[in-house]
């Protein structure tokens, strides 16, 4: 094990010396080449916390490692596969983990690292040309789940996660709202039609949403039974629910729920994602969407605006190569805003909102200026890219 | 025009059902009249003019099957209506597919074509030519369709995998199906107007949009002729 963590730690350094990146994922290869069970070796003895599902896997991991309240070692740049964790492992000594995972990586990492808690926020379409289908993956997910000697924290409030987490002797349920229905409509069990209820959905075969332990009141959450003011710092409903899910992970893992939130108060950016920036002269706010379900959540967001748009679809590998789910967004609500398209797929998204009915601009060479800020939803590499190029607020 | 889209629920899964909204809008901003509907399970099979059939995941694409081999479907198709259907819309309209494992389920039996699962999946862009003119999209399936001798497939493959590498698809009278999937209408707007044609039987009027700049650049980076 020693030569493999110094091949990680020697790696990292070749890589963020030479500029080529940002030093984890190089490192984390290398020490895995040399032992295969690396990650398994640097968990021993720690206190795992793994986060994963589709939507929000970052910002609820950088919740849960700020509400720990004390240094954890973290995978905050999104690596979220074993390079990843072993970097960041290698990185921090801290007793306490909090790693953000892939999803189809999960059953692996959960096998490695023995956590204690596994949180699991939704399952939706994405990037389905080099992914399972989503279904394939719930049930991936259920099949590692059962039996295992951890905490699952699960989102009730998603059909395809409480069929996953069923299989799990031990679940904390949280009612975490969702916007995005459509990977639900059928039952994960019996495959006949949901119905999805204005509280809470069920199947004729019994298959049923469980009851939560926690839940979003007005003003904040209840963790099993116990009150907790939420004042976020970073927008959108969604980040309530990932909120939710946080609490109720560090409620679990043995820290008091109020003082884990008056320290995700103080979470203001996390990877970029909600940060002001500067993009081609222009203030922008970046918001990253990467799916449906993703898009769904921005878009509400923004329902109460009617400033101009900047929305960027890039179509890289870690896009996914196929925009077709463009298609699922319900892009109609945009009627009578302006949308500047950017991205390696900007005709795509242009098509979409001409059918869509949606005013849109197909930024070629010459960026548009706005008086004040813009939102500027992005998906990953456009994401990136923009933050990359971005100038500091 | 009543354009039905078929199971949404179940037969969605790429953003399928923007070739609905193609055909409604494409319509409508010629001033023609057109009726969106969505047929749900459990519910009576409405009448329509053309039916739109999407792509799913195993489970769902069977249960898709059964439902419309008990529905009306066919006798609609015996007095007219049009079919266009993408991915596992064009598997079930067949006489028999497969899916994951070894087992065979039965299709609408509308035309002679039989799936089999092929030994790896066919994810991609992917090109077919139709009628002399290029049909670009993404496919992203794990068939091989067989023909019988005298359908027709859909196009012949320039770039990608469709039934075989050879063909793609196939078309029968006013049922139109290619494995090219999601809003291929949307990346194709002549193939959204020759359906439209076909189904009201006279031309149409051009119609610009960007939609024709998406097509024309999709075409050079599919079949690299060019950015």
């Amino acid at each position: 094990m020693a030569l493999a963590t110094t091949a990680v730690r020697g790696v990292n350094w070749v890589s963020r010396r030479s500029g080529r990146g940002a030093g984890t994922v190089a490192g984390g290869n290398a020490g895995l080449g040399i032992d295969p069970h690396l990650l398994a070796h640097l968990a021993r003895g720690r206190t795992v916390a793994l986060v994963s599902g589709t939507n929000g896997k970052t910002t609820t991991t950088a919740m849960v490692a700020r509400g720990w309240g004390r240094d954890v070692a973290t995978n905050a740049t999104g690596a979220n596969m074993p390079a990843g964790h072993v970097a960041a492992l290698v990185a921090s000594r801290s007793p306490v983990a909090v790693l953000e995972c892939d999803e189809r990586w999960l059953p692996d990492v959960i096998a490695e690292t023995v956590p204690a808690v596994v949180v699991l926020l939704n399952l939706s379409r994405d990037q389905l040309d080099r992914a399972a289908e989503v279904r394939q993956l719930a049930q991936r997910w259920r099949d590692c789940l059962t039996g295992g000697d951890f905490v699952v924290v699960a989102n009730a409030r998603d059909p395809l996660v409480v069929y996953a987490a069923s299989a799990s002797p031990r679940v904390h349920w949280c009612a975490a709202p969702t916007s995005w229905t459509l990977d639900a409509r059928s039952c994960p069990v019996c495959t006949r039609t949901l119905d999805l209820g204005a509280d809470a959905w069920s199947c004729t075969c019994g298959f049923a949403e469980p009851e939560p332990h926690s839940v979003l009141v007005d003003g904040g959450a209840r963790i099993e039974g116990q009150f907790v003011r939420l004042d976020l710092a970073i927008p959108g409903s969604v980040n309530r629910g990932n909120a939710l899910l946080a609490l109720a992970a560090l409620h679990e893992l043995g820290v008091d729920p109020t003082l884990a939130a008056r320290r995700l108060d103080t979470l203001r950016e996390v990877e970029g994602r909600y940060a002001q920036a500067v993009v081609a002269g222009q203030a922008v706010r970046l918001l990253l969407a990467k799916n449906p379900a993703g898009f769904a959540t921005q878009l509400a967001d923004q329902a109460a605006s009617n400033a101009p748009l900047w929305i960027a679809i890039n179509d890289g590998l870690a896009d996914g190569r196929d925009p077709s789910w463009l298609y699922d967004v319900d892009f109609e609500q945009l009627r009578g805003r302006s949308v500047w398209c950017w991205g390696t797929r900007r005709l795509d998204l242009a098509t979409r909102l001409w059918y869509a009915g949606v005013e849109a601009t197909v930024v070629e060479d010459v960026a548009p200026h706005h008086d004040g800020t813009v939102d500027l939803i992005a998906n990953y590499t456009a994401f990136q890219e923009l933050r990359r190029g971005a100038g500091a607020r | 025009m009543r354009i039905a889209l078929v199971f949404p629920e179940l037969l969605g899964t790429y953003g399928d059902g923007g070739n609905a909204v193609v055909l409604a809008q494409r319509l409508e901003r010629r001033g023609l009249p057109a009726e969106l509907m969505n047929v749900r399970p459990g519910e009576a099979f409405p009448d329509a003019d053309v039916y739109l059939l999407g792509g799913g995941e195993d489970g769902p694409q069977r249960l898709a099957a059964d439902l419309l081999i008990a529905s009306t479907l066919a006798e609609r198709v015996a007095d007219g209506a049009g079919v266009f259907a993408v991915c596992a819309g064009l598997q079930l309209l067949g006489t028999s597919f497969a899916v994951e494992g070894e087992a065979i389920y039965p299709g609408l039996d509308l035309v002679p074509a039989l799936t089999v699962r092929g030994i790896a999946r066919s994810v991609g862009d992917a090109a077919v030519r139709v009628e002399g003119r290029l049909v670009v999209g993404f496919e992203n399936h794990g068939g091989v369709t067989h023909l019988a001798p005298g359908l027709d497939a859909f196009g012949e493959v320039v770039v990608g995998h469709g039934n075989d590498t050879q063909s793609d698809g196939f078309r029968a009278g006013r049922v139109w199906a290619t494995y090219l999937h999601g809003p291929v209408l949307a990346q194709n707007p002549w193939l959204a107007d020759a359906l439209l044609a076909s189904m009201l039987g006279r031309e149409l009027e051009p119609l610009a949009s960007v939609a024709d700049d998406l097509y024309a650049a999709r075409c050079a980076q599919v079949t690299g002729t060019g950015a």
